[in-house]
């Protein structure tokens, strides 16, 4: 250990003016959004229903992702067969999958003239539909089922392998195990990962403005969107962003106390060797418990493939100058996030114990509403600029400050073993500075560093959420492109670009990170 | 050369005293149970460990409130001596200048250094590809380039085999000639066959250096149970 704490220096300072910077955008944007609504404007009819039903189907969305979690889970912790460590990474992409993309794979499978009422038409079934509330659930479940699955098999991962090895000693089969180890676990783990996928659900904005819509699936974030976009109703858009923020705030205040992890990037490739559960009955179950889930996760993902390929060879040049403007934002966007980061974990670092309230002022992104905030920048700018102007950097900021939070857990816990495992050498040979963080700390954080550029990238670049609120007909991303293909029913075309999109969204990510791995010597 | 002006320092319960100068241009030992003190004493001459009360001076310089780089003293802790990220050039390197950046002409002092040490040829290695003596090596190297007339040495060969603590001893009387050397250890033995006068800490008084072969032929009580 050093002796006191560190001096601060300029990029300390820079640091503790990046941590601040974030709560003060999320109250600046806050306050112009409750200067906006005024008092005395009340909810109408159609805004409770709004309220409802963001409280409905995030409720829904999170029991059928947790209800589906608990037996995949289970199933991938006592099975051991090939493949396994890659569906477990897969488990990991859908946080870095584009929305958009997401949304067309599953249109394209569970849609009109998707392949699943191809095979009910064959079968002489009604046919279903995606659109409405129960296409935004299956969304949401199709997002969170992966993110839930992770978390609730980091739970099983946490059982000490000799218990299991105890069980077996003592003879005990499937239901004792239950009931004596995986219980207990899922009884602590479950709560969080609820919460968690609730809150998720309360704040996504490009499914609901995808697959819902309309009286009956409706949710705040949409109805902020159209006051904001159709009726140019700031007011409106303003008393709905405080209920936004009611809701979502609440939500992560409860989440909060349960989540520790985000379950991404954690190493859960280790099955343990299990002796119970032996059963042809239950190895059958585990077996299809994990087809059908690789089918759901995979098909909508084949499809989008299969669709976009034979029209990726004539794309419309607008998409590619989409495809040029997304880049641009993702480049803003990863710059500001590793540099916020840098600074931010050099802060916290060098203040020692005082870090901690820097660290939480950064982290509080996590309950914000990228939509919240874009709205309360509408508000300011609309009166001086034509938000249309903006709807690149905007977008580029918010990104940036939505990832911070992912990014800081990654690369704070690093900065510190740097500093405490080589620090006094670093001081015994007058290391200072620049040269510090050139010699110890970039070297050894390069990794998280790496990976937190990467989810910067990834998630900047596949983000449909303040874009459409600022973005006039000429600044589209390329995530607003396939969406407005997609209204288009321009569909080849949508499909192609779709593809683009999640090729140049997980290489991005592939290359950050990568690149952090590129000369790792521990 | 180094001298401990009354000095005092104070980590919660604990306390230790020490009030004299070391023999200039010589190896001093220091010896005593584990937890009395010896790294202590060695990281407040380092700068290391804030000091409650005194002063510490090298030659006529106070050197109490010098942050670690900048005192005139070089340091080889038992073990995370290297930088595992970078090569034994560059680690070897920051002897010379803490940027580490090897000119042709820093190049050439890091070879000679890393010469003089037995290890011609091992700079483009990594940490990791050098045995427990290499790494002990590659740290006296960079000790030797940065030219402090101080050099504090604390248990650096702990983990390394008799023969071979031998052999490092013997370096370091070599290399570190006309320098003023402290080193911690628990091994009677290396202390009398490099050091010329020994300080005995314990019952937090580091005690005033005296003859090695003389403190040890006849031990004070405390240093008796010790050595059992």
């Amino acid at each position: 250990m050093a002796i006191g704490a560190q001096p601060l220096g300029p990029g300390g300072r820079a640091g503790v003016a990046a941590a601040l910077a974030v709560p003060a955008l999320i109250a600046v944007t806050a306050g112009a959004v409750l200067w906006q609504a005024g008092p005395g404007r009340g909810l109408s009819p159609a805004d409770w229903s709004a309220v409802r039903f963001t409280l409905w189907q995030a409720a829904v969305s999170a029991v059928l992702s947790i209800g589906l979690a608990v037996p995949l889970a289970r199933a991938l912790a006592r099975r051991r067969f090939r493949g396994r460590a890659l569906l477990v990474t897969l488990l990991g992409a859908p946080f870095l999958l584009p929305t958009i993309v997401a949304v067309f794979g599953l249109v394209a499978v569970f849609g009109r003239s998707g392949a699943l009422n191809a095979v009910l038409g064959w079968l002489g079934l009604p046919e279903v539909t995606i659109y409405g509330a129960h296409g935004v659930i299956l969304a949401h479940v199709f997002y969170n089922l992966p993110l839930a699955t992770r978390l609730i098999l980091q739970g099983w991962a946490a059982i000490p392998a000799e218990r299991f090895r105890l069980a077996a000693t003592l003879g005990m089969d499937a239901a004792a195990v239950n009931r004596h180890l995986e219980r207990p676990m899922l009884m602590r783990v479950v709560p969080g990962a609820a919460l968690l996928v609730f809150v998720i659900c309360t704040t996504s904005f490009a499914i609901a403005l995808t697959l819902g819509g309309g009286p009956r699936a409706t949710t705040v974030e949409l109805a902020i969107y159209q006051a904001l976009r159709f009726d140019f109703d700031l007011t409106r858009a303003a008393v709905l962003s405080l209920v936004q923020l009611a809701i979502t705030g609440v939500a992560a205040l409860l989440a909060l106390r349960w989540v520790g992890e985000t379950g991404i990037g954690a190493g859960l490739d280790r099955p343990v060797r299990r002796f119970d559960a032996r059963g042809p009955g239950l190895r059958l179950l585990d077996g299809a418990v994990i087809m059908l889930a690789t089918l759901f996760l995979v098909l909508p993902m084949v499809a989008v493939a299969l669709r976009g390929l034979p029209a990726f060879i004539d794309l419309p040049a607008s998409v590619w100058t989409a495809l040029l403007r997304s880049l641009a934002v993702a480049a803003a966007s990863t710059a500001l996030v590793v540099a916020g980061v840098l600074a931010i974990s050099l802060a916290v670092v060098r203040l020692g114990r005082r870090g901690h309230v820097l660290e939480g002022a950064a982290l509080l992104a996590v309950a914000a509403s990228p939509l919240v905030i874009g709205t309360g920048l509408f508000i300011i700018v609309h009166p001086f600029v034509d938000p249309g102007r903006l709807a690149l950097p905007v977008t580029a900021l918010v990104n940036a400050v939505m990832t911070m939070p992912f990014a800081l857990r990654a690369v704070i816990p690093a900065t510190q073993a740097a500093e405490a495992e080589f620090g006094r050498l670093a001081d015994s040979v007058g290391l200072a500075g620049w040269t510090r963080l050139r010699l110890l700390v970039l070297p050894r954080i390069s990794r998280p560093l790496g990976f937190a550029a990467g989810l910067a990238a990834a998630l900047s670049m596949g983000d449909l959420g303040v874009i459409a609120l600022f973005a006039d007909p000429e600044t589209a991303t390329l995530p607003l492109q396939v969406y407005r293909l997609m209204g288009a029913y321009r569909m080849d075309d949508a499909a192609a670009a779709a593809l683009l999109l999640l090729v140049v969204t997980l290489a991005l990510f592939r290359a950050f990170d990568r690149g952090g791995r590129g000369h790792v010597e521990v | 050369m180094l001298r401990f002006d009354r000095v005092e320092i104070r980590q919660g319960d604990f306390m230790l005293r020490a009030n004299f100068s070391v023999a200039p241009g010589a190896i001093t030992a220091v010896v005593g149970p584990s937890g009395s003190g010896k790294s202590t004493l060695l990281g407040a001459a380092a700068g290391f460990i804030p000091l409650a009360a005194g002063r510490v001076l090298v030659g006529d310089r106070d050197v109490t409130t010098l942050p670690p780089g900048e005192r005139p003293v070089s340091v080889v802790f038992q073990d995370g001596n290297l930088f595992p990220h970078l090569d034994i050039a560059t680690n070897v390197a920051l002897g010379l200048h803490p940027s580490g950046r090897l000119t042709r002409e820093r190049r050439t002092a890091v070879e000679g250094a890393l010469a003089r040490v037995g290890l011609e040829g091992f700079g483009g290695r990594r940490p990791s590809e050098l045995s427990g003596g290499q790494q002990s090596r590659a740290a006296l190297a960079r000790a030797l380039l940065r030219e402090r007339p101080v050099v504090l040495l604390d248990e650096p060969f702990a983990a390394l085999g008799p023969a071979l603590r031998a052999g490092m001893l013997a370096l370091v009387a070599e290399v570190f000639a006309d320098r003023t050397v402290i080193i911690v250890t628990h091994a009677p033995e290396d202390a009398r066959a490099v050091a010329a006068e020994t300080i005995f800490v314990d019952g937090g008084l580091a005690a005033k250096p005296v003859p090695t072969d003389a403190l040890f032929d006849d031990p004070p009580p405390a240093l008796k149970d010790y050595l059992g």
